[in-house]
């Protein structure tokens, strides 16, 4: 089965996140496919590359990143949610004037129509959110 | 988004369910900022309404005294979208002491059994 996830939660304040990839990790190792992870409200915040837990946590931006480089997967942060939160990739920086970009490798920023095609596109859209 | 499905084919029923207020937190809004992306793609789209969401369509909002922007006018242009589904559940207006008179547009009460039913007929669910 082809799936899409909707993370609607940052992470660390909220399961969602987590959930969100265990349920990927169970699907992949059944051997089916995700489509796409879409990051949406907080859950763009999963998408910083400047996330420095205590090392005895685990890392939940490098764990999505490993898993998307692992499994080729598509990891989408919606980009008016992202502004919003102060997410962003180099071009983002440059066009809004900002001195930096923080968005961790694998993520890419994007719009909400990759949700919309992810529910057309997966035979399930799974959101893990509040 | 692709070429081949913007030409047609997949047209999938998809449905937003909205339960908070709108404001408080973040979802109300960028519900309506997907719903109003979402119309470009020519899907059959519902919007229900249920819990505090109910709160998103009454009238006479206002926001001046929390600094936030009113949004609401924007559900009296979801019709321009060709987003004309709106259903909303009936115990959720009663516990607010709400009535259909109350809302900025037209919609259709449902009991929470029909919500259901609605809700089972979909192909997509996404829930802010």
């Amino acid at each position: 089965m082809k799936f899409t996830i909707q993370v609607n939660e940052g992470p660390y304040t909220h399961q969602a996140s987590d959930s969100a990839y265990k349920f990927c990790e169970a699907a992949l190792a059944k051997g089916h496919e995700i489509f796409r992870v879409f990051f949406y409200h907080d859950g763009v915040n999963n998408a910083t590359r400047l996330t420095t837990p205590p090392q005895d946590d685990r890392n939940i931006v490098n764990r999505w990143s490993d898993l998307a480089a692992k499994h080729n997967i598509d990891l989408v942060v919606c980009v008016a949610a992202a502004q919003r939160r102060g997410i962003a990739d180099a071009d983002e920086a440059k066009r809004n004037g900002k001195d930096a970009d923080n968005i961790a490798p694998g993520f890419r920023i994007s719009g909400l129509g990759q949700l919309i095609e992810g529910g057309i596109q997966s035979d399930r859209l799974v959101v893990f959110g509040d | 988004m692709s070429d081949e499905m913007m030409e047609g084919g997949a047209v999938k029923k998809f449905c937003y369910v909205n339960r908070k207020a709108p404001y408080g937190t973040i979802y109300a809004l960028e519900s309506l900022e997907v719903v109003l992306i979402g119309a470009a793609f020519e899907q059959d789209v519902s919007l229900v309404f249920i819990d505090d969401g109910v709160y998103q369509l009454v009238k006479g909002q206002d926001t001046a005294d929390i600094g936030m922007k009113n949004f609401s006018p924007t559900y009296r242009a979801l019709e321009m979208y060709d987003v004309e589904k709106l259903y909303v559940e009936k115990d959720a207006l009663e516990a607010r002491g709400l009535s259909e008179e109350d809302l900025l547009v037209d919609v259709q009460v449902m009991s929470r059994e029909e919500i259901a039913g609605l809700m089972e007929e979909q192909d997509v669910v996404l829930t802010f």
